[in-house]
């Protein structure tokens, strides 16, 4: 029987920790792998609609360019009223400047990659079509023919 | 002169961990996850030249999809011209584009050859025509876009399994463009003009 009793003080062993440190950059390496840092500020209030099975994931961020629309946000509101507005890279601007931004965009990418370059419409549910139509329209002049409509997948059904 | 050994004193390591961990925390921070979605399309070419040309198309090969600015949405093509609701526009886009019975008022099918598979009969001539007024909300269109984008590949997937024996995603790139060939999208957008708006 008194094989088993512990007798009297019995010190708790202390967990080695040398580890912990390689555990942790392991995790950190993997975030540092897929971050990519957030390049734009987002002015405009968007909710992108959702859709099923159709939505497909894009893959290859660096081909797509991201256009917004949407009422600008609370902070922006007295400056540029609650009316839907475009925003393209930091600042909001007219339809007008779309055909600047997809040449400079274009500019920015790879030779061979320029002919698969698409455009995401980041769209509020809100907004009217009239905005939109008047982007496509830009978007057709300036030959920037592949289009996203960005939306999110619903949750399954 | 020491005694001959030293022993070299270990370093403290006990704070690499919490130094990884700020590391970690800010990357955690700053990263964004969200993998960007969407429903892709195609805009047609921008020609400045061309004038509205009066292009020749059956009225049985055409299929009008209207969502005006109370953001009803009306269809009308051989058999059908009411409003409907999103729910019913996939199945009678599927009707329309496929044509199982062979209606008479709904496209005609014709011997259409497809590389590197050869002569399908399949309704190629058909045109959904997709219309819609300056104030009709966008989320309805992009219902009415995404409805329409699901019956042309719930109708892909019942051929590709028909004639392949597989689903649609499994086949390889050659056999997917082929199914396309078949049924391929031909939702075309009209230009802008106000529909029903006081002028």
């Amino acid at each position: 029987m008194s094989k088993f009793r512990s007798n009297g003080k019995r010190e708790m062993p202390e967990l080695n920790t040398s580890s912990l440190p390689d555990l942790i950059f392991t995790v950190l390496f993997f975030f540092m792998m897929v971050t990519s840092m957030r390049d734009v500020e987002v002015k405009v209030q968007v909710k992108t609609p959702t859709g099923g099975s159709e939505i497909e994931k894009l893959e290859r961020k660096s081909l797509v360019s991201h256009i917004y629309i949407g009422p600008p946000s609370k902070q922006y509101r007295a400056i540029y009223g609650a009316a839907p507005r475009i925003q393209l890279n930091d600042y909001f601007a007219e339809p007008e400047a779309i055909r600047e931004f997809v040449i400079s965009e274009r500019e920015s990418m790879y030779e061979k990659d320029k002919p698969f370059m698409k455009m995401s419409l980041k769209i509020d549910q809100g907004v009217q079509m009239g905005i939109v139509t008047d982007v496509k329209q830009e978007l057709r002049k300036a030959r920037a023919l592949n289009i996203v409509y960005s939306a999110g997948k619903e949750k399954k059904d | 002169m020491g005694k001959g050994k030293r022993k070299v004193p270990g370093l403290n390591q006990s704070s690499t961990a919490d130094i990884s961990f700020i590391l970690l925390i800010f990357f955690l921070v700053t990263t964004s996850m969200d993998t960007d979605s969407g429903l892709s399309r195609r805009l047609p070419e921008w020609d400045p030249d061309a004038v509205e040309q009066e292009m020749k198309i059956k009225e049985r090969n055409v299929m009008t999809v209207q969502v005006n600015k109370n953001n009803e949405i009306f269809v009308k093509n051989g058999v059908i011209n009411r409003v409907i609701e999103v729910s019913e526009l996939k199945d009678i886009a599927k009707e329309f584009i496929a044509n199982p019975d062979d209606n008479v008022n709904l496209p005609i099918h014709e011997e259409y050859d497809i590389e590197g598979y050869g002569v399908v009969f399949t309704t190629v001539k058909h045109v959904i025509s997709l219309q819609t007024d300056r104030t009709t909300n966008y989320e309805v269109y992009f219902q009415v876009q995404h409805e329409l984008s699901k019956a042309y590949s719930e109708l892909r997937d019942a051929w590709a399994r028909k004639t392949f024996g597989k689903h649609f995603v499994d086949l390889d790139e050659t056999q997917q463009s082929v199914v396309k060939g078949v049924y391929s999208n031909k939702i075309s957008e009209a230009e802008p003009k106000q529909y029903g708006t006081a002028q």
